[in-house]
């Protein structure tokens, strides 16, 4: 610990250095490639090992397989929304832009993880429940998620100012957690839906066999690390975007 | 090589169908989009550079 106090305060890694545009592309530009290939290596082994070698389940028969994109897509929906919620508290205490910007790239992602799960309740729904949708408080607080997304890209879409665009949406974000964390909690305290609990909990008791786990798991990673490779990406470009308008702005001033 | 999948082939394989696609599309218009931004970019920047030279 010694040799870190002798460092001047002002030089010690931060992680507010990331907010600095020039500082998060170049990191973002060295890790991305490696990211990448770690999410499509992870979705290729996770969905093949799910699809192909996973026996069916005695009651759900081969329809259990379609758990690992169901939930995986379902925990990144949740899961980015929040990811937004934090880039967007951010933008609103500290005013860094690069967080505003993760915040807006992240959206349209999050909004395929959401279209995802849905599609692929619906799916499975259908012979195990039978019925394609029913209005359960999981199924519901999701699908009010998923216009939540459809309202966020619309409001940055709707406003030419970007910091008042990334106020609002902040604010919007903030109203949609309600929503995000009742998609998780709801199972738990409204006990009149069709939706079971959570398939994996962090104790060692795990309602699902092992034999669905470790695919489960691997096809989780790999979603993860896709939403995160799609966020840089697309934060890099809003970062380039917002550098181009402001050089285009510059021009015409000339 | 295709596992058995009995009466429950259509639904498995129209969910992995489904998802892989919306998958597939997100990445390709990331990609295609970061692409464009980029392109554009570096030819404003080299008409400054050339206005500035």
């Amino acid at each position: 610990m010694q040799h870190k106090d002798s460092v001047p305060i002002s030089r010690r890694m931060s992680l507010w250095e990331y907010a600095n545009p020039k500082k998060f592309m170049q990191v973002s530009g060295a890790a991305l490639p490696w990211v990448g290939g770690l999410a499509a290596l992870c979705l290729a082994v996770g969905l093949i090992w799910g699809f192909f070698f996973t026996p069916d389940d005695f009651r759900q028969g081969s329809t259990v397989k379609i758990i690992y994109i169901h939930v995986p897509a379902a925990l990144m929906g949740i899961n980015a929304w929040l990811m937004m919620l934090v880039t967007s508290l951010i933008w609103l205490v500290r005013r860094h832009h690069v967080s505003a910007l993760a915040a807006k790239a992240a959206a349209p992602v999050g909004l395929v993880m959401t279209v995802i799960a849905l599609a692929t309740g619906a799916i499975w729904g259908q012979p195990m429940w039978g019925t394609w949708w029913a209005w359960d408080p999981r199924l519901t607080s999701f699908l009010i998620l998923g216009l939540f997304y459809l309202g966020y890209i619309a409001l940055w879409a709707a406003i030419d100012n970007p910091d008042t665009a990334a106020d609002l949406t902040s604010v919007l974000c903030l109203v949609g957690s309600v929503f995000a964390l009742l998609s998780r909690y709801a199972v738990l305290f409204w006990n009149q839906g069709l939706h079971q609990g959570a398939s994996l909990t962090v104790t060692q008791d795990n309602p699902i066999s092992d034999i669905y786990y470790w695919p489960l798991i691997t096809s989780i990673s790999g979603f993860v690390l896709l939403f995160l490779t799609l966020v840089l990406v697309r934060t890099r470009t809003e970062i380039r975007r917002r550098r181009l308008q402001a050089l285009l702005n510059r021009e015409r001033m000339a | 090589m295709m596992p058995e999948l009995g009466k429950y082939a259509v639904e498995v394989i129209s969910a992995y169908v489904v998802s892989v696609a919306l998958l597939g599309g997100i990445v390709w218009a990331s990609l295609r989009e970061g692409a464009r931004v980029r392109r554009e970019l570096r030819s404003v920047e080299a008409r400054r550079d050339r206005a500035d030279g």
